[in-house]
């Protein structure tokens, strides 16, 4: 027979971790979490830089700490989890069925579920770089576990195509480890990481960014042996006669990270085509009653702050909807609208009766704009209006509804966020 | 005279300033929105600190090959080789806990080096 839980939460990440905590704070009763890697902490353990936390503890840790923190939170609650445990499926009706070494196949029925799958790195598969598929490419995540977690330095002369943060935190590490990197070259016209890293990673060691470039051609059979580069334009083809060869050994890529949603997709809970992850409302539940989701599974964080902040809200609502079943009869929401420069919110849509006296709406960007507002309003009144000088897809912004504007506004047809020049 | 071309980290606009230096005095700085800009600038030309991570090989433990460490505290950005070069080949025996020492005094800096993870 089928275990039975309170909360499952399927990812022992630092979405998870804050999630089982804020739950077990909230009352809930049994909850586990059922985690694939062999240890807690997700992705969080190869990220040994630093830069982690420093809203959350005013203070710089770097990615294992991060993590130390919250598995001890997890620890003094005595919160069970599993590791080394894959969860192989989940049905609507949330029962999952789990797979690991002692216990085989298992099947456990849970109250409620939330999902903090985390994301994965785009393959290199879905790149369209002609040639032979020689050794020495890897993603900038494979390599970051390979030198971190391993000691393995992957090589010696390198070149990294996109200037994702992960890519950019590799250039340091593999110069620091003794290794020459060439060059960093992203497609876009401006850098999808964190200005800090680009300072630090790059500068500090005089690699050169190059931007609106990509990789035409792969040499090498066996092993990589150069690349050549070249130019962009506006659409994104390459202009010829604007290439440069690199000789190198290897070849990061860094192109972007895509939440792992296989499961939630197989259980029928409806995505988002922009964020690729669940349509959640406020409650950050899915359409599926009891199944919330947080984290990188939901939408790319930059900052894992924002991820544990965000996951202590999915734990307390998934505690609320086991003790009081509330918002089970599905009443749909008022939409929340992302137009003019606001490529999706999070949540998607509000029930006001469910909402707390404050809603962050958290939102990323389309490109890069200048001297702009922020705007948000309720039906046709526009309630925030927040001046920015600059605002870029690499940083996800929020805005904040206050729970008493809603109510006041009565039955409106929808919020909208969007991007205006005055 | 010398001259500096910075990026200001301190918000996302990310200015590009200069600073003029002369014989390690800042003399201009320039490019600058805001004071926080200036402020920055003028530390990052006079006093540039950084803090090193890196991992180092750990026999003993059940869990882990390779345990995570940093500076204790930013070193100056001119010793980061060294410190990185110092903890090339060091090895630590399990029980290894965040916050024990792993290299005293790192590369003369006076600042230790420290676990970042249980192993
Ligand atoms: C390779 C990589 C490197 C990164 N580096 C940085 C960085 O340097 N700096 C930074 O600020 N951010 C970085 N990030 C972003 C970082 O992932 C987030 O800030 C944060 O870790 C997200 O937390 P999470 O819990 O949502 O996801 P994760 O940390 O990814 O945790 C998800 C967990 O779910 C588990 N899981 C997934 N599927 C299953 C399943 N079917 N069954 C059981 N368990 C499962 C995974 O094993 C994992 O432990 C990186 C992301 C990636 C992918
Ligand atoms: S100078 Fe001021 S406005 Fe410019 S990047 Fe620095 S903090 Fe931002």
């Amino acid at each position: 027979m089928a275990e039975k839980y309170d909360i499952v939460i399927i990812g022992g990440g630092p979405a998870g971790l804050a999630a089982a905590a804020a739950a077990y704070d909230a009352g809930a009763g049994k909850i586990l979490i059922l985690e694939r890697d062999r240890m807690l902490g997700g992705i969080l353990n190869q990220c040994i830089h630093n830069g982690f936390g420093l809203h959350t503890f005013n203070e710089e840790l770097t990615g294992p700490e991060y993590a130390d923190r919250f598995i001890r939170k997890v620890e003094e609650r005595k919160i069970e989890y599993k590791l080394n445990t894959m969860v192989m499926n989940m049905t609507a009706d949330r029962t999952i069925t789990a797979m690991n070494r002692e216990d085989g196949m298992f099947d456990i029925e849970a109250g409620a579920v939330i999902l903090a799958m985390g994301c994965r790195e785009r393959p290199r598969g879905a790149l369209n770089i002609p040639g032979y598929r020689p050794a020495g490419i890897f993603t900038a995540g494979t390599a970051q576990r390979l030198v971190n977690m391993e000691g393995f330095m992957p090589g010696r002369e390198v070149v990294i195509l996109g200037s994702g943060d992960i890519g950019l935190i590799m250039a340091r590490r593999m110069t620091l480890e003794g290794a020459k990197v060439k060059v960093v070259a992203e497609l876009m016209p401006y850098s999808g990481g964190l200005k800090r890293n680009i300072v630090q990673c790059l500068d500090d060691f005089g690699i050169p960014l190059k931007l609106s470039t990509t990789v035409v051609d792969i040499e090498g059979k066996e092993r990589v042996e150069g690349v050549t580069l070249a130019k962009v334009d506006g659409s994104g083809k390459p202009i010829p006669g604007t290439e440069e060869h690199y000789t190198c050994d290897t070849l990061l890529l860094s192109v972007g990270l895509i939440p792992e949603n296989d499961l939630s997709r197989q259980m029928g809970v409806e995505m988002s085509p922009v964020t690729r992850g669940p349509v959640v409302n406020e409650s950050l539940e899915t359409n599926l009653p009891g199944v919330f989701a947080c984290g990188n599974v939901l939408h790319v964080h930059d900052l894992v702050d924002f991820v544990s902040e965000e996951a202590g809200i999915a734990g307390r609502n998934a505690a609320e909807y086991v003790k009081t079943g509330r918002g089970a009869g599905k009443e749909s929401g008022i939409p929340v609208i992302a137009k003019d420069g606001v490529r999706y919110t999070v949540p998607s849509s509000i029930r006001p009766e469910f909402m707390n006296d404050r809603l962050v709406i958290r939102f990323r960007v389309g490109g890069v704009y200048r001297n702009c507002y922020i705007s948000a309003y309720i039906g046709s009144e526009r309630k925030i209006h927040k001046k920015c000088r600059i605002v870029a897809p690499g940083e996800m912004q929020q805005v904040i509804l206050q729970k008493k504007d809603i109510e006041a506004a009565g039955s409106v047809e929808n919020v909208t966020v969007c991007l205006e020049q005055e | 005279m010398e001259k500096r071309e910075l990026t200001c980290i301190q918000c996302p606009m990310g200015c590009a300033i200069t600073v003029e230096m002369d014989g390690g005095e800042v003399v201009n700085i320039t490019g600058y929105t805001c004071n926080r800009g200036k402020i920055y600038a003028g530390k990052e030309v006079t006093n540039t600190t950084r803090t090193v991570t890196s991992s180092v090989r750990v026999t003993g433990s059940a869990k882990e090959d390779m345990v995570s460490v940093k500076t204790k505290t930013d070193i100056p950005k001119s010793k980061v080789f060294e410190c990185a070069k110092a903890l090339k080949g060091v090895t630590v025996q399990a029980p290894v806990h965040i916050g024990d020492v792993i290299v005293r005094d790192v590369a003369g800096t006076g600042v230790d080096v420290v676990a970042t993870r249980n192993a």
